[in-house]
């Protein structure tokens, strides 16, 4: 990702597109799908059984660096006050996003709480109580406070895109004071336990002041940082290093998936990893993904052909639309988990339901990204005949 | 359609239910195996083997939420089928399983109580089945582990044995409650303090994958309950004997 894609990007014309961004956020988008739905044999594919960082890591840094590019253009072009509308009208589309999906979401659960009386689950299906109290309970999701699992991407999101003016007035002003000063508020954020609370009880289940890191991090290498650093990137120990990290992680989570292995770690060394907070981004699962990055952009240079391979097509175009993707691939996970959870059958039958529920949702996935290119392809066609400015989410990543 | 379905199964097996209640308990268990790798531990239970190997005694108590009961079938819930199971292997041993039911409350708030359960109960070995509360609460995971460390801490100062039971599978509420945060808060306890993990979540979630039980199913009626905490406590039974080494002692 960081490295090479700098020194050409940043005066790169419109067409000029970073392709291996969009590639691994499009990735990223199919590996929450497929992540969210229940264990299957696809979820072995997904990163985080091999390593401590998973698919929302690449996706928070690969929208913090095409933010920084989209949004810092604009800034340079059109001054902070046009470039702060743009983006707070950005964070306004992904709320009407996520409200869209907290209405499906109340509909499922309704249902599953209207329909569901298994004595087993008295205490779990407790939960469903939240529906008792209506008001209370919409005006919470509307503050983002209240929050079903898996929908918590979009509200970290929002909030750092509301951030982002501040973030890149402080970029150009100094980059590097900027990602100090990011990585002093991790700092703080794990030394004193800084959270934003939901309701009705508990935190946030992506901490935004840890989780800044990543977008700051990403927005610090669309602004020259990884053209700066690329001479740590090429380093041979640089490549040892992530190398030797990675396979460690990777051991680790063996020990997570294979009961035979559990015992398979020095006590001392669990006493100190555990746990790895994923809330709170743990430094263990930031390094992983920088190990993960450093080697990817070793092995995968910009002008690899492979990346306008028609086989790749669907994965980048899916990076290339990622709130629509995104917000279509939790509803696939809502309208999988129901179709799995309605559908009667044996375990044969079930696995196999499973694998097409998946490969389903990649395919409409991808013909929706395809759809959703194409409209806007020709919209823009037909703006610039009527001589109004084009579409200006196609000059570089929609989030 | 799995509704319709376990409606029908339900209803079938209400109807069988009123002539075989009373036989239930005596009848050929369910064909729940559970892999022996998810009944391993490596954690002992010193206490245990001690004092049935020099009193001949077993004193259980079972701390856990709503999940450690059945509502109106107390009897057929796993603590019970616990003792019936040990009772049967264990024939020259007096044991004693009593529940502490604490519903609705936190990991934080049970291990608080503990100091005066111990008091009042004296117990051997406190099965403590956590996490639920926590996970619907989403309490922070790490206060949630901090809370399950200080209650572990307490009851092993005391010279308990402890085992950790953690949450249900319960796929269908998957979307509202997030369980794996509390399920690895868990598991790092139970490493740290070296006391048993007895996975209730991956053994419920094998049986769901094998086809022993459709958790799924809308309203399967209290039978299939029964069969679960049936299955559950034969599991129980077979994790403490194994954990404390007993089969060895009884033998002897």
């Amino acid at each position: 990702m960081p490295i090479g894609l700098v020194p050409t990007v940043s005066s790169a014309p419109v067409s000029g597109r970073e392709l291996r961004l969009d590639l691994f956020r499009g990735l990223a988008l199919w590996l929450i799908y497929v992540d969210h739905l229940p264990a299957n044999l696809l979820t072995w594919l997904t990163i985080r059984n091999y390593g401590f960082s998973d698919a929302t890591e690449i996706f928070i840094f690969i929208s913090g660096y095409t933010a920084a590019f989209v949004y810092g253009r604009a800034m340079r072009d059109a001054g902070f006050v046009v470039a702060t509308a743009r983006i707070l009208r950005r964070a306004w589309q992904i709320y009407v996003a996520h409200v869209f999906l907290f209405t499906i979401f109340l509909a499922e659960i309704s249902y599953v709480a209207t329909s569901f009386d298994n004595p087993l689950y008295t205490e779990e299906m407790g939960i469903l109580d939240f529906l008792k109290q209506p008001d209370i309970t919409i005006v919470q999701a509307l503050l983002l406070r209240f929050r079903p699992v898996n929908m918590d991407v979009l509200p970290l999101y929002i909030v750092l895109m509301l951030f982002l003016p501040l973030i890149l007035l402080l970029m150009r002003w100094k980059a590097d004071i900027t990602l100090a000063l990011s990585v002093l508020l991790y700092a703080i954020t794990l030394q004193y336990d800084l959270h934003l609370s939901a309701y009705p009880s508990g935190v946030w289940a992506f901490n935004p002041f840890a989780w800044q890191l990543l977008f700051v991090f990403g927005a610090w290498c669309a602004q020259g940082g990884a053209q700066r650093m690329s001479r740590i990137l090429s380093s041979r120990i640089t490549l040892w290093l992530s190398l030797a990290y990675l396979l460690a992680a990777f051991y680790v989570t063996l020990t997570w998936n294979i009961t035979l292995m559990n015992n398979w770690l020095p006590r001392w060394l669990e006493q100190w990893m555990y746990p790895i907070s994923k809330t709170d981004l743990d430094v263990l699962r930031f390094a992983h993904f920088l190990a993960l990055a450093a080697v990817t952009v070793r092995f995968l240079r910009k002008d690899w052909p492979g990346l306008k391979s028609p086989w790749l097509r669907p994965l980048i175009l899916c990076g290339q639309h990622s709130l629509e993707i995104f917000c279509i691939g939790v509803f696939l996970a809502f309208a999988g988990h129901f179709v799995l959870a309605e559908v009667a059958g044996g375990a044969v039958f079930h696995t196999v339901l499973h694998a097409f529920v998946s490969g389903a949702g990649i395919l409409i996935m991808s013909g929706a990204a395809w759809l959703i290119s194409w409209y806007k392809h020709s919209a823009d066609k037909s703006a610039r005949t009527k001589g109004t400015i084009g579409n200006a989410d196609l000059a570089g990543g929609s989030l | 359609m799995r509704s319709s379905s376990g409606a029908i199964l339900g209803l079938a097996l209400l109807a069988g239910l009123c002539t075989a209640a009373a036989a239930f308990a005596e009848e050929t268990p369910q064909a729940c195996e559970v892999a022996a790798s998810l009944l391993a531990s490596d954690s002992p239970l010193p206490k245990v083997t001690q004092a049935v190997k020099d009193a001949h005694s077993l004193n259980i108590v079972v701390a856990g939420s709503r999940s450690s009961t059945i509502p109106s079938a107390e009897a057929n819930a796993y603590p019970a089928r616990l003792l019936a199971y040990l009772k049967e292997r264990l024939s020259s041993v007096t044991v004693n399983v009593s529940v502490e039911l604490q519903i609705k409350k936190t990991a934080a708030e049970v291990a608080a109580g503990f100091v005066k359960l111990l008091q009042d109960k004296r117990p051997t070995l406190v099965i403590w089945q956590t996490g639920t509360v926590d996970a619907m609460r989403s309490v922070d995971p790490e206060d949630f582990r901090a809370a399950v460390d200080e209650g572990v801490a307490t009851l092993q100062k005391a010279g308990t044995d402890v085992i950790l039971i953690n949450l249900q599978y319960s796929p269908r509420t998957e979307s509202v409650i997030s369980a794996p945060p509390y399920l690895d808060n868990l598991r790092v306890v139970a490493q740290q303090y070296d006391v048993p993990l007895f996975d209730r979540f991956a053994i419920m979630q094998q049986w769901n994958d094998s086809g022993d039980f459709d958790f799924f199913s809308a309203s399967p009626g209290l039978d299939l309950v029964k069969r679960v905490h049936d299955c559950l406590g034969r599991a129980l039974s077979k994790f403490v004997i194994d954990a404390a080494h007993l089969e060895a002692t009884q033998q002897n």
